[in-house]
């Protein structure tokens, strides 16, 4: 081997990794500075996906609104929905008929599964196994998107949601077919756990890397399943119990260490405690209209005011402040993205650890480019 | 022992593997342009326009009233307004559209105009080949116009409840009229 001069011993490598990078979960760049191939500074750029959703929200109407909130997140639109419309609630004062409680719980939580489910496969194919894992996720996801598609018309830009209800009742048979998609759920889960969960490399190669400790967790903001598997117990759902969810008996789980493997089995064991509250709200949902004929979804003009709704998405914190000036469209309108705010941590996580566990930090925290940039 | 993980996802990936033979549980691949899923009711693409009666433009339901163009969160529909007024199914004269554009470049597909329509006449079709030749993105009338048995063999619930609400209004109105011109006539 020859060795380099001794004026380049010391110097360090920038690299621009990203917005094209395959690993990067989308228009991503992190400006890398390597020693050899240690992380010593790690800068992240945002803004590749900006599309002023925040500025057009302030200029449509409260309804115009929903569907680009779809857009933020794209993998839950579900749970987008449900965190604008709930702030919407709050500002206009606006109740919630009992039926359309529970398909919001119903359809939050099938949100949750198909994100962790696409998170963990995405997750185990940075780590090296290509396909495989992914695949099995995705034909799981697949049954909850033709959901999706069958109750609101549409497999990812759902649209579903409105102040004080859901758009339309559940088709014939959607409970039945939710009911099988949730109980299917279960075995795919110990399938996918046996593929690779006790899988010696993936534990060598995931286990101590990228702790978050959870001082600086809580310090940063950092919410969801990044936050809980450092140890902090902060769940939205049991915190603010927001829409039904007192009702359901289900647990937080919490990691240990912090490091990549227990945000990949937090998320793991989310989606079983989901597949509980799935269970409960599935044999639960009473009968019932599901939008209050009395609201009116088109002219809403709201009495001048402030008001933050938040809920747990599958990703964090996911929260909307509204300020209405009494006119037909929200004087502010501002975004509270979970994604964003769990990015800020990224260069802690990474300093000190190697370019190939950059990917997998990164795969770990679980971002969304479309709700990262807005 | 080391390599017991190992050994235990290599297992689950060759029943997987062997199943994808037999299993319908992991045949889930649709060879997509020979064989195609059967289509869903609910499922939504882009808006069409519904005519009753034969011809497209002189059938059209709708009133140019515009509510579709101001709620559009896009704002992708431009309606002009023609100056003459014609009656519509009740009787009544309502104004019918000149110009009714939609930009499909610009449509996301939301269905938020089919779901403010006060008159029934702007829906959500469910086609999903929509490549062609040209680059005509813009939509006009004639393009956007299809008939309401059209609308019922595609969503054929909504379809109903809306024949229904509307044979409703007019037998009312039919009723009206009458009741009005007896004690005229007498």
């Amino acid at each position: 081997m020859i060795a380099p001069p001794p004026e380049l011993q010391n110097d360090l490598l920038e690299i621009a990794m990203g917005p094209h990078h395959p690993s990067t979960h989308g228009v991503f760049r992190m400006n890398v500075v390597l020693d050899g191939e240690t992380v010593v500074k790690l800068t992240p750029v945002f803004g590749y996906l900006h599309r002023n959703h925040e500025k057009i929200a302030e200029k449509n109407s409260y309804l115009a609104s929903i569907p680009y909130t779809d857009r933020l997140d794209y993998i839950c639109s579900m749970t987008n929905n449900w965190a604008y419309v709930l702030s919407v609630e709050k500002l206009a004062g606006l109740a919630v008929p009992e039926r359309a409680e529970y398909i919001r719980v119903i359809v939050g939580e099938l949100t949750r599964l198909q994100n962790h489910a696409c998170l963990a496969g995405f997750l185990l194919q940075d780590m090296g196994a290509l396909g495989t894992p992914l695949m099995y996720a995705f034909r799981e996801r697949e049954k909850i998107l033709d959901l999706f598609e069958s109750l609101s018309g549409s497999r990812m830009m759902c649209n579903y949601l409105r102040f004080s209800g859901c758009r339309c009742d559940l088709p014939d048979g959607w409970l039945e077919q939710a009911l099988e998609v949730a109980t299917g759920f279960d075995s795919f889960l110990d399938q996918f756990e046996a593929l690779l969960t006790e899988n010696e490399i993936l534990r060598a190669r995931s286990e101590g890397v990228g702790v978050l400790p959870p001082g600086l967790a809580v310090n940063a903001g950092v919410t969801g399943p990044g936050l809980r598997a450092s140890g902090v117990n902060y769940d939205i759902r049991k915190v603010d119990q927001y829409g039904i969810y007192n009702r359901f008996k289900f647990r937080v789980p919490l990691g240990e260490r912090g490091d990549v493997f227990d945000r990949y089995m937090v998320r793991i064991l989310e989606m079983r405690e989901s597949l509980k509250i799935l269970d409960q709200a599935l044999h639960d949902i009473p009968a019932g209209p599901v939008l209050d004929p009395k609201v009116r979804l088109r002219n809403l003009r709201p009495k001048p005011g402030e008001a933050y709704g938040r809920i747990e998405s599958p990703k964090g914190e996911l929260g909307f402040y509204l300020i209405s000036d009494g006119g037909p469209a929200p004087y502010r309108y501002r975004v509270r993205p979970p994604s964003l705010v769990n990015l800020t941590v990224l260069e802690e996580m990474c300093l000190g650890h190697t370019i190939a566990d950059v990917v997998i930090i990164l795969g770990s925290v679980d971002i969304v480019l479309g709700e990262v940039d807005r | 022992m080391l390599g017991r993980g190992i050994l235990r996802g290599l297992m689950e990936t060759w029943r997987n593997f062997q199943g994808s033979y037999y299993d319908p549980a992991r045949l889930t691949t649709v060879q997509y342009p020979e064989e195609k899923l059967p289509p869903l009711e609910n499922a939504r693409t882009i808006p069409f326009l519904i005519y009753d009666g034969e011809d497209p433009l002189a059938g059209l339901r709708c009133t140019a009233c515009s509510i579709c163009a101001v709620e559009c969160p896009a704002h992708c529909i431009e309606i002009v307004k023609d100056t003459a007024k014609k009656p519509d199914y009740l009787g009544r004269m309502q104004f019918h559209p000149k110009v009714f554009n939609i930009d499909m470049a610009v449509c996301m597909e939301c269905g938020i105009c089919a779901e403010v329509c006060p008159f029934d006449s702007i829906k959500m079709d469910r086609v999903f080949e929509l490549s062609r030749d040209g680059r005509r993105m813009v939509l006009q009338m004639r393009d956007l116009a299809k008939p309401n048995h059209y609308f019922r063999q595609i969503h054929p619930t909504e379809a109903a409840a809306v024949d229904a609400a509307r044979a409703e209004e007019q037998r009312k109105a039919q009723a009206k009229k009458a009741a009005s011109s007896v004690p005229a006539a007498s």
